[in-house]
């Protein structure tokens, strides 16, 4: 018996990890998606913001954030703050039984929290690629992921008073996704549009991104972490009901990726007469935000319907925000956002234990928070540094202005 | 002797080759090119919004000919060229002064 508890405990644990190393891989995917889709002369420079969020979210993770999130008082609202994570579970602990005997490792609880942060913060540096200061935005990175995610991460995940209030959110429609997403459109409302996106008598200009091919790439890479993203949500894989639950996840979260996927291919053809890939691209990643606030309930059809109404919507949003003169080059706003409310929503279609009412009230409490807060750092970081690079620099591409170096260098030579 | 230069579609390349071949055309002289006509350029769609691709990819064709050659070769090459649609392109006729073989020395209807 005690054997067979020590072999689930490692099984347990290593799952989590192989799914956080799924999600790690995501940072990958939002990179070469926001490299694909801005324009040559702002590579280097979205690649940069990419991998440095990446190690911000994981450093300002491990100090503060994660002991915000999953040590403050159970039901409550204000957080309590400490460093670093807790002691690792002790073998006597864990043979010793019953209900609240850990099943998986400590650290490995860590791991597969911290990417879904990095997953938040790579949603805002897409939104506002092309303008913004590379390190107003690292800047931001800090607090998003040292307090702003964590503390609302604290209200639903770490048991505050969003779960005591029935609110559902499986693997991160609202926690992650419209997170990432609010706090991306408070910074766009600050930055501004691109230069030479919205003219003066109201025609939408297109800024077509450099490279569909890693566009694609990306969206693939996102796709394949998406299964660690919401498989390893389900926590535990070692016995017979889990191990069907986490297979259930998968087939879901595949097939609300291919529903979205048909639906923002059909409706962008229905729309515009041409087959939009980038719509396609962003109807796939629409149907995989769709389905995280409930991947496990749902059936295969059901999940391909959710990830479809997704993919229909993403394309609307993409128009709307453009008539709102809200310029997002990638649609992360729309993907993450609008589409992870409609996820969060869905959840009442096949979860007989979800409330519209608390759904909604997640909803809020997530937006609201994360809108002023963000809305207020965003403020104080343009008051002391300014967010936005001058009209010349954004014409010469913030890859020379920001980093002095191209993506895909011409005309150089090695000689002084 | 004349200088027949036509602007033509780029899939349009392979006919027009042949069908001046087979009237006894000895070379020409091909280039890419870009530009726009009447239409000025297209309106293409990136999610959702439009914008305009200025300059159309063509193929130019210089062809120097005898004068005798010339309404064959304008025939030819219409026929060859033609899709009936927008954008089939245009020919241009000049007079041409002079023509030298680099390799012999040999000089116009001689050189071409």
């Amino acid at each position: 018996m005690e054997d067979i508890v020590q072999i689930k405990y490692a099984l347990d644990t290593f799952y989590f990890l192989v799914c956080g190393a799924l999600v790690m891989w995501m940072a990958a995917g939002f990179a070469m998606l926001e490299a694909g889709l801005v324009r040559a002369k702002n590579t280097t420079e979205i690649l940069t913001k990419n991998v440095a969020l990446y190690a911000i979210a994981c450093t300002m993770y491990l100090l503060i954030g994660y002991h915000i999130m999953y040590s403050s008082p159970e039901g409550g609202i204000f957080p309590s703050f400490g460093v670093l994570i807790g002691a690792e579970n002790t073998v006597e602990d864990v043979l010793a039984g019953g209900d609240d005997a850990p099943y998986y490792s400590v650290a490995s609880d860590f791991f597969f929290q911290v990417v879904f942060v990095a997953t938040a913060m790579s949603i805002v540096s897409g939104a506002v690629a092309e303008r913004m200061k590379l390190f107003a935005f690292l800047v931001f990175a800090v607090i998003m992921t040292g307090f702003i995610y964590p503390i609302q991460g604290f209200w639903k995940w770490g048991g505050g008073f969003l779960n005591e209030a029935g609110f559902l959110d499986f693997a991160g429609s609202g926690v992650v996704h419209l997170t990432g997403a609010t706090a991306a459109l408070a910074g766009v409302l600050l930055l501004g549009a691109r230069k030479g996106k919205y003219g003066s008598n109201g025609q939408i200009s297109a800024i077509p991104g450099a490279n569909l091919p890693l566009a694609t790439l990306g969206m693939f890479i996102l796709w394949l972490g998406w299964f660690g993203f919401n498989g390893g949500s389900q926590l535990v894989v070692s016995n017979i009901s889990d191990a069907n639950a986490v297979a259930q996840i998968f087939l879901n979260t595949n097939a609300a990726a291919a529903g979205g996927l048909i639906a923002g291919l059909v409706v962008a053809r229905i729309l515009f007469g041409k087959a939009d890939l980038t719509m396609a691209l962003n109807g796939a990643l629409a149907g995989l935000v769709a389905i995280t606030a409930e991947p496990l309930t749902p059936g295969g059809l059901q999940a391909t319907l959710i990830g479809a109404v997704g993919g229909v919507i993403v394309v609307f949003s993409v128009l709307a925000l453009d008539k709102l003169k809200i310029d997002d080059p990638v649609g992360a706003i729309s993907v993450h956002g609008v589409v992870g409310i409609w996820g969060l929503l869905a959840v009442c279609l096949t979860n007989g234990d979800a409330s519209l009412k608390a759904q909604l009230l997640g909803i809020v409490v997530i937006f609201l928070w994360v809108f002023i807060a963000s809305l207020i750092v965003w403020s104080v970081i343009k008051l002391v540094m300014g967010l936005r690079v001058s009209e010349e620099e954004e014409y010469e591409g913030v890859d020379i202005s920001e980093c002095g170096m191209e993506a895909y260098p011409e005309f150089t030579s090695s000689k002084k | 002797m004349k200088l027949v230069t036509a602007v033509i579609k780029p899939f349009k390349l392979d006919d027009v080759r042949e069908a001046l071949s087979e009237i006894g055309v000895q070379g020409i002289t091909v280039t890419e090119v870009k530009g726009f006509g009447r239409q000025k350029g297209h309106t293409e769609l990136y999610r959702g919004a439009e914008y305009v691709v200025d300059f159309l990819p063509k193929v130019k064709i210089d062809v120097a000919i005898g004068d005798d050659m010339l309404d064959r070769v304008i025939e030819s090459i219409t026929k060859a060229a033609n899709t009936g649609k927008i954008g089939d392109g245009k020919i241009f006729v000049v007079n041409l002064e002079q023509a030298i073989r680099i390799r012999t020395g040999e000089t116009d209807t001689d050189a071409i």
